[in-house]
């Protein structure tokens, strides 16, 4: 049977990745895309935990409903930092993006 | 082995190479494409977990949505050629070690917390499981908290979607 | 309609209906594209007053065949510097959106009868699921993806620019059709395909494209405007416009890969009109009870030839849209009308529903039990 600590494990194996993705890659849409792996690594956490302990409360759902609303909105206006950075700079390459550091 | 038993492994096993294969093609075309794949098993997984409603909204709002828009903006910046764009040395061995740490943690936490065979949902309160039905009277809900965020949340996504033109387009 | 339970071998009839269904279903979408490109050409040739074809067969019956073995023996020429992989999974991931959702669709609605004077219900649908046109919603989202890897990956600018038209106006349309589904939803009080068509029984003035006048023929036209859309068809085939842009996504392709392309169009067609028919048209309901003799099938089949003939006359008789008029349309009219008119439909809905008398909203479950200040723990 597979019970809670399964999927728990996977959604670990998959933050990680996803963490591991926006610390190392340097290419801002490959940053944009891991964070939306985390993003749903914890989503798949909240319906594992509402699966097997709290089959009778709705509230997971809802917050994975309003997670992926606020993914939607980080996702729009990403991109359109994204769009302009690219435009301003030339490259999405985040180490080359260093005006401040003098 | 049993179907669910069989289910799980796989959606599991294609989905952890599909999340790896994101973050490790060097095509950031090729990453979101692996990223679409990786959705669609997710949402494969939260029917196995029979929540119906979550896992067509995960369908048509990630990977019908917010990814299309991913492969559209990689597309209008032409970045489709391979880059090589990644953290070398420490930045590296750092972000091993940061997401190894990560997910241990979280193993730990999770089966310290609720042990190996912890919790099994019964079949009748799962019945009316996830539906969109179950999921709408919880939301909509007067006696429930839950109408305010609703709310909050489709400000949110409309602020998201002013931001997004004034910080896109050229001239306004 | 009462059927006998007929059995086959170890099975009878209730257990191989999805079956059956799905082999119905999948065989209309696949044989739907020799037939309905000998269809279109000779009804292009009536509306413009002209022969169509006519060479190959009786009436030009076989001219379908002829092309595919054309296209079957042409050279299948890969571009140079395209990507490999992702230019040959283009065609198969935008052929694949209108077979899955085909398991949805339901076809129709028997009594069989079991024996001994009793009979049970049964609906000739391979997967029917609470969540269902949600479902066909997120597949019909998924199919721009064949389009926009095809236009990509062919490493040229037309098909590029091809792919980038229609990723914008499938995501522009993508919003007018899901309101348009939202007031069938609204009306029938479900997501379920079946539950759906049973909920306009009775003849076409249940249907939902008559309920809460006028707001469902407001929807329906929304619904067919921004179908023809997602289908990238005339008037809305800007991604294809061969005047600007030789082929659009598909330039670079040849011989069975365009072909492919060429089925999945014709597919989502079919899907398309499928939905349209279950939504707004009763699915299988006779256009009145007393035509109830003629199988439910039959009449669902017919509907969606009516609609695919509308497809097609919309195609001889409107021009193609500019660029910049499709994206007006798409967001300052069709949009603004869509949302208004399910604003208004909801509130005839709420003032129509009486909850005392027999409302078709389903009784509200059990009251969860809430996570916050419980004493639910780990």
């Amino acid at each position: 049977m597979i019970g809670l600590p399964y999927y728990l494990v996977v959604g670990s194996i998959l933050f990680g990745i996803g963490a591991f993705g926006t610390v190392t890659r340097r290419n801002a849409i490959a940053v944009l895309l891991s964070v939306e792996l985390m993003l749903n690594a914890a989503n798949l956490n909240f319906l594992a935990f509402w699966r097997f302990l709290t089959p009778a409360a709705m509230e997971p759902h809802l917050f994975v409903l309003i997670g992926l609303t606020v993914a939607a909105a980080e996702a729009a206006i990403g991109l359109a930092i994204v769009l302009n950075v690219y435009r301003e700079y030339g490259t999405v390459n985040l180490d080359q993006i260093a005006e401040l550091r003098g | 082995m049993r179907p669910g038993v069989l289910i799980f492994w796989l959606l599991a096993v294609p989905m952890v190479a599909c999340a790896l294969l994101v973050i490790t093609s060097r095509n950031p075309l090729r990453s979101a494409l692996f990223l679409v794949a990786h959705m669609l098993l997710l949402a494969g997984m939260f029917l196995s977990l029979s929540a119906q409603y979550v896992a067509a909204v995960q369908v048509v709002v990630y990977a019908g949505a917010i990814m299309v828009l991913f492969v559209f903006v990689i597309m209008l910046l032409n970045l489709g050629g391979a880059q090589k764009m990644d953290a070398a040395g420490l930045g590296w061995a750092l972000g091993i070690a940061m997401s190894l740490g990560l997910a241990a943690l979280f193993v730990g936490t999770g089966v310290w917390k609720s042990g190996l065979h912890a919790g099994k949902a019964t079949a009748k309160t799962l019945a009316q499981g996830g539906t969109a039905q179950a999921v709408g009277f919880a939301l909509f809900d007067p006696e429930l908290p839950w109408l305010f965020p609703f709310e909050v949340a489709s400000i949110v996504l409309l602020m998201a979607a002013v931001g997004a033109i004034v910080l896109a387009k050229r001239k306004l | 309609m009462t059927i006998p339970n007929i059995s086959f071998g170890p099975f009878d009839l209730v257990a191989v209906a999805p079956y059956v269904a799905l082999g119905l279903m999948l065989a209309t979408v696949l044989l739907a594209v020799p037939v309905l490109t000998w269809f279109e050409r000779v009804t292009l040739g009536l509306i413009h007053d002209r022969l169509g074809p006519n060479r190959v067969g009786p009436r030009g019956l076989l001219q379908p065949i002829a092309d595919g073995i054309k296209l079957f023996f042409k050279e299948d020429i890969l571009p140079s510097n395209v990507d490999r992989r992702i230019f040959y999974l283009a065609p198969a991931i935008s052929m694949m959106p209108p077979l899955v959702a085909a398991a949805l669709i339901p076809l129709g609605d028997f009594r069989v009868d079991m024996g001994g004077g009793q009979t049970r219900p049964l609906t000739l649908v391979a997967a029917d699921i609470n969540v269902g046109i949600l479902w066909v919603l997120g597949l019909a989202s998924l199919q721009v993806y064949g389009l926009i890897l095809g236009g990509w990956s062919s490493n040229n600018k037309y098909s590029l620019l091809g792919a980038l038209r229609s990723s914008a106006q499938a995501i522009s349309y993508e919003l007018a059709l899901s309101l348009g589904v939202l007031m069938a939803v609204l009306m029938s009080h479900s997501m379920s395909l079946v539950q759906i068509v049973q909920s306009q029984t009775g003849g076409i003035m249940h249907w939902n494209i008559l309920g809460l006048f006028p707001f469902g023929l407001v929807a329906a036209g929304v619904y067919a405007i921004a179908a023809v859309a997602e289908t990238n068809r005339a008037p809305f085939d800007l991604p294809e416009a061969e005047s600007e842009l030789v082929a659009g996504y598909q330039t670079e392709y040849s011989s069975m890969k365009f072909a492919i392309f060429f089925m999945s169009e014709y597919a989502a067609v079919v899907i398309g009109s499928c939905v349209a028919v279950v939504l707004w048209l009763g699915g299988w309901d006779p256009i009145h009870p007393v035509l109830g003799f003629i199988p439910g099938p039959l009449w669902f089949a017919g509907k969606v030839l009516l609609l695919i003939f509308a497809f097609v006359w919309v195609r001889s008789t409107l021009p193609r849209f500019r660029y910049d008029q499709l994206m007006r349309f798409g967001w300052m009219r069709l949009l603004p009308v869509a949302l208004v008119a399910l604003m208004l439909a909801a509130a005839m809905s709420a003032y129509r529903t009486d909850p005392s008398a027999g409302s078709r909203i389903p009784p509200k479950p059990e009251k969860p039990k809430p996570l916050m200040g419980g004493t639910q723990s780990l």
